[in-house]
């Protein structure tokens, strides 16, 4: 669009306002400096819960090298299982965990919003849609637990 | 330049998917794989099913595309990046797909 209303138009235009533009597409927004979120507690608290998928993609791929760790025999496992053991990385497991239940809570509290439940004209109120959400934890949490630890 | 059907709901709802998945098995398998790992042979048996190798792979992939959909996001907005729009999606939603098979095939050999 604007390559054409410039080749068109533009020569005779340009020279009595250089800076004149047929058709300029640029939307009004202001300025931010990068590091608009450290303005406001709840903005840092809404980038810390958008940093929780770090957190959960670490786990899905440190899960994944477990399994391979696995099929590797038990040698390999003794030498992961004193990875997981050392400090650095037993602090860092520490913080991951708790980005990890960072976004469980965020995202259980947000369910009554995201999901509007209705039986009939009887709408499922607010409260029992989130202790629905924390008793499916619980039993997930039960579940694993059981699976593994039996 | 994009394609005139959005194929942002399918990656919204594995986000959703893997947001809950995440959300309700992740930080117990954090808890007892690597705060207190079974031994060798107990954990290959239980891992060895498939059942549980059919769950892996789901909890894995969605888990994979939670990450890439919320920090393709994360990266337009925090970091201001959204010039980058096709480069970022494609390593965000590459990756994933990338790893999805990988852990694919280490579930499909294992053990």
């Amino acid at each position: 669009m604007v390559q054409v209303g410039v080749a068109a138009v533009g020569q005779t235009v340009n020279r009595i306002n250089p800076k004149y533009q047929l058709y300029h597409p640029k939307w009004y927004r202001k300025d931010y400096p990068i590091f608009w979120w450290l303005e406001k507690f709840a903005y840092g608290k809404f980038i810390v819960r958008e940093m929780t998928s770090l957190a959960v993609g670490y786990t899905a791929v440190l899960l994944m090298f477990q399994l391979w760790v696995l099929s590797r025999g038990q040698e390999t496992y003794q030498r992961f299982l004193g990875f997981l053991e050392s400090t650095p990385v037993m602090i860092f497991h520490g913080v991951v965990l708790a980005f990890l239940l960072f976004h469980s809570v965020t995202w259980f509290n947000l369910a009554p919003k995201a999901l509007v439940l209705r039986l009939g004209r009887w709408r499922v109120p607010n409260a029992l849609v989130l202790s629905g959400h924390y008793a499916a934890w619980l039993a997930a949490t039960a579940l694993v637990i059981w699976l593994v630890a039996r | 330049m994009r394609p005139k059907r959005s194929r942002e709901p399918f990656f919204w709802a594995m986000f959703s998917g893997g947001g809950m998945l995440a959300a309700l098995f992740l930080p117990a398998l954090v808890l007892v794989l690597w705060f207190a790992p079974p031994s060798y042979p107990e954990l290959v048996g239980k891992v060895d099913h498939s059942l549980v190798k059919l769950a892996l792979f789901g909890l894995i992939m969605l888990s994979l595309f939670h990450w890439g959909h919320r920090f393709r996001y994360t990266l337009y907005d925090g970091l201001q990046l959204s010039h980058l729009y096709g480069l970022i999606a494609t390593i965000c939603y590459g990756g994933a797909t990338a790893l999805t098979f990988l852990a694919g095939y280490l579930l499909w050999t294992f053990p």
